[in-house]
């Protein structure tokens, strides 16, 4: 059974983390890879993007000369609203923010550690950095999930004992998902659940710095 | 009830003094105050601290960054001083690793908190945000009912900056969509708030009382844009 060996592409993996979001949650995706989760087939679950701008229930991007100048998600992208939407102001939104208003934020990161610290914010000998709304959303929203590269473009491990770089916020991460499986972090650390195809589990453990628990009932990666 | 309406965006901003300290709306290029900043950057006070969510795009963007290009920021408070990437770098994150510039990094609802409570008379607060990270580093901690929060300050300013929809000429203002962004938070927390206005500014009375938000009373200035190439329009972003 020699099955092919690839890593999970990023519509697939953020697919996986939408397979999560129950019905009537209120969901904020971060910029970049998460956004990718809205283009989930959510069928008859009803999902409500909040966007920290302060735009509470966005539908899809606009297509291209159909774009409201005055509406655009947290990235940017000018997008659509949903029936029943409302809009508020940056105060606002982050209060609803921190008051637990959000069900869940899906953010991408540099490093994730064993204890739920996060680092997504500033990278390594840089003077600046971007937090925009990342460690409100960390510390304000009831789940924290994370999708990200399993390591670094040079190899390096991401999924660590201890963050390295400075943090976002400390123990909230609670799910993470990666081009090499879904992991969930409990008290016993990372503990992978469903594993990319064609890889075992020593395969990511040798390209993860923490110590992984596998899963008893480690599944394949799914996609459905 | 008095008429606020300025004939131009240079009379508007002529007093600003060097030092001053200014606040400018917008959100990943919406309610961006355009014509206000390029205003300023005419009228070239220097030693300046702008509040904003960022520092500048680069290029043909119109935002605090033609400031930075100018010379004439001193420091920003924001919450992002850096790009996600070294090769993205804007003017402000070159001078501020070069130590030209000073940049106050701030969690985005912090941000956005410090200026409500500058409008809303709070002398300072409590908040979840940023504990156990640098952003909380040298601050009060303190408990309430098991959970650590930190201790944040008021954010003023003596000018606000901002980009409305609708307005009348005593200043009421309405934002349309996501335009309201950091706006009417921005709007209470400055001594002299200034709007620059898409529609046409409508007479008193033309307004839902029901519907302003932003209340006349907190805003000093109103302009109305001009058409193109004269009044500086947004087009859609490509992202």
């Amino acid at each position: 059974m020699a099955e092919e060996k690839t890593p999970l592409d990023r519509q697939t993996m953020c697919n996986r983390i939408a397979m999560e979001f129950q019905d009537g949650w209120v969901v904020n995706l971060g910029v970049g890879m998460p956004t990718l989760c809205s283009n989930y087939d959510f069928g008859d679950t009803d999902i409500l993007f909040q966007s920290e701008n302060g735009v509470i229930g966005y539908g899809p991007l606009s297509p291209e000369g159909e774009e409201d100048i005055h509406l655009v998600n947290a990235g940017g992208q000018h997008v659509t609203l949903q029936q029943g939407a409302a809009i508020i102001h940056h105060a606002d939104s982050f209060s609803l923010i921190r008051a637990g208003y959000i069900d869940v934020t899906v953010m991408g990161a540099y490093e994730v550690a064993e204890n739920g610290d996060f680092a997504n914010w500033k990278t390594a000998g840089r003077k600046g950095g971007g937090i925009g709304g990342a460690m409100d959303l960390a510390v304000g929203a009831k789940q924290v999930f994370i999708a990200m590269e399993h390591t670094t473009r040079e190899g390096a491990p991401r999924l660590l004992k201890r963050c390295t770089l400075p943090v976002t916020a400390t123990g909230v991460v609670k799910k993470v998902v990666t081009n090499l499986g879904l992991f969930d972090i409990t008290p016993e650390g990372f503990v992978l659940r469903e594993i990319a195809p064609g890889y075992t589990p020593e395969e990511v453990q040798a390209a993860t710095e923490a110590t992984l628990v596998i899963a008893p009932d480690l599944k394949e990666f799914r996609v459905s | 009830m008095r008429n606020k309406v300025y004939a131009s965006f240079d009379e508007a901003v002529a007093d600003v003094p060097d030092g001053a300290t200014f606040m400018s709306g917008g959100f990943a290029g919406i309610g961006v105050p355009r014509n206000l900043l390029m205003a300023l950057v005419r009228q070239g006070a220097k030693d300046l601290t702008g509040i904003s969510n960022n520092t500048g795009g680069q290029g043909e963007v119109i935002d605090v960054g033609k400031l930075v290009e100018n010379g004439q920021i001193r420091k920003m408070v924001c919450a992002f001083s850096a790009a996600p990437h070294p090769s993205r770098a804007n003017l402000f994150e070159k001078l501020n690793e070069q130590g030209l510039v000073e940049a106050e990094l701030v969690p985005q609802g912090t941000l956005a908190e410090r200026m409500r409570a500058a409008g809303a008379g709070i002398g300072a607060f409590y908040t979840p945000t940023g504990v156990g990270t640098e952003t909380a580093e040298g601050k009060e901690h303190r408990e309430f009912n098991g959970r650590t929060y930190v201790l944040e300050y008021p954010l003023h300013a003596d000018y606000a900056f901002v980009r409305a929809y609708r307005a009348d000429t005593f200043g009421n203002l309405q934002f349309r969509r996501s335009q309201r962004n950091f706006n009417p938070v921005m709007a209470m927390a400055a001594k002299i708030t200034i709007a620059e206005v898409e529609q046409d500014i409508v007479e008193l009375g033309e307004l839902d009382p029901d519907s302003i938000h932003t209340p006349g009373i907190v805003v000093d200035r109103v302009v109305k844009i001009p058409p193109p190439p004269e009044g500086i329009w947004d087009t859609p972003n490509r992202r």
